[in-house]
């Protein structure tokens, strides 16, 4: 179900669905079952310190966040609504101005009521990251039956 | 593109001395307005701030492009990850006064409730402050200050 097209297919969906994706430039790259590759492009409106040009990390943890719900959403047998239950950012290094943003992120467990993430940001080299992350996503609308946990 | 230009962009980047010099303006008049109008992303997101002694509110005015589940409609979790950093970083430089510029550390934040699609407001408590760390955490809230709909921890380095 999931490809290279259906990037394209995230990205127009996000336009109608998630305006806030489409205003900050958050591009999908790649896709595959449990695991997506994001792009934030460097944009004047982003900056957060003005006197270095660098992305304020608001910008960032909205392309993190967007991610793992994307990547949430490739483990899903059926789309239903999901939501961040929790978000955590370290931060390794400062983005450079003028300097995309990529993120590898992957869904390592999805349960019946709550999903994983961990992944990276960075620009060139995965191995030299700017942050690294993990989250948690509720599947709204799923109810456990009292015998999976969580 | 992706060259860093190391010359100042009109209306974007701003030296470091009128940097500073907007921080030590806004701790003499309580008003830190003006370094808000120097960060693009603070007006990106449609944000302001009110102070009254030693409680400062960051107010992130509602727009349609803060939506991140049209279906809701609800706010996108990102917005207020940003609303929550930044009044961390604004209650570090005009409530705690640091000498430096605050620079996230690490972020954790806890999603409580929807955030719907009004204005939302956020304050930042100063958990501990040292030489070179400062540890916050920081409520965003809507129309009820006691039911937030996110926290954080945020850890900013400052010296």
């Amino acid at each position: 179900m999931w490809s290279d097209e259906m990037a394209a297919q995230v990205d127009n969906a996000w336009r109608d669905l998630v305006p806030h994706n489409a205003a900050i430039g958050i591009e999908v790259v790649r896709i595959r079952v449990g695991e997506v590759w994001t792009r934030l492009r460097w944009a004047p409106a982003l900056v957060g310190n003005p006197a270095t040009g660098v992305i304020h990390g608001g910008a960032l943890s909205t392309l993190l966040d967007a991610s793992g719900g994307l990547a949430v959403a490739t483990r899903l047998g059926r789309p239903s609504p999901i939501a961040t239950l929790d978000l955590r950012i370290d931060y390794m290094r400062a983005a450079e101005r003028g300097k995309d943003i990529l993120v590898r992120m992957e869904c390592y467990a999805a349960r019946r009521s709550v999903a994983f993430v961990r992944g990276v940001a960075y620009h060139d080299d995965e191995s030299d990251p700017i942050a690294t992350c993990a989250a948690t996503f509720a599947r709204k609308g799923e109810r456990g039956d009292g015998k999976e946990r969580p | 593109m992706s060259e860093p230009e190391p010359e100042p962009v009109p209306g974007i980047t701003s030296s470091l001395e009128e940097l500073e010099a907007a921080v030590r303006e806004g701790r003499a008049s309580g008003d830190p307005e003006r370094l808000l109008a120097l960060v693009p992303y603070a007006r990106f997101l449609g944000l302001g701030c009110t102070r009254e002694g030693e409680r400062l509110v960051v107010r992130m005015r509602y727009a349609p492009s803060l939506i991140g589940d049209a279906t809701i409609p609800a706010l996108h979790g990102g917005t207020l990850a940003g609303l929550l950093e930044a009044t961390a970083s604004f209650h570090a430089l005009f409530v705690s006064e640091v000498t430096g510029m605050p620079k996230t550390i690490s972020l954790t934040i806890d999603y409580l409730r929807s955030a719907r699609a009004v204005d939302t407001f956020a304050e930042a408590t100063v958990v501990r402050q040292g030489r070179r760390f400062v540890v916050l955490t920081v409520s965003a809230y809507q129309d009820d200050r006691h039911k937030p709909v996110a926290m954080a921890n945020v850890k900013l380095k400052v010296g």
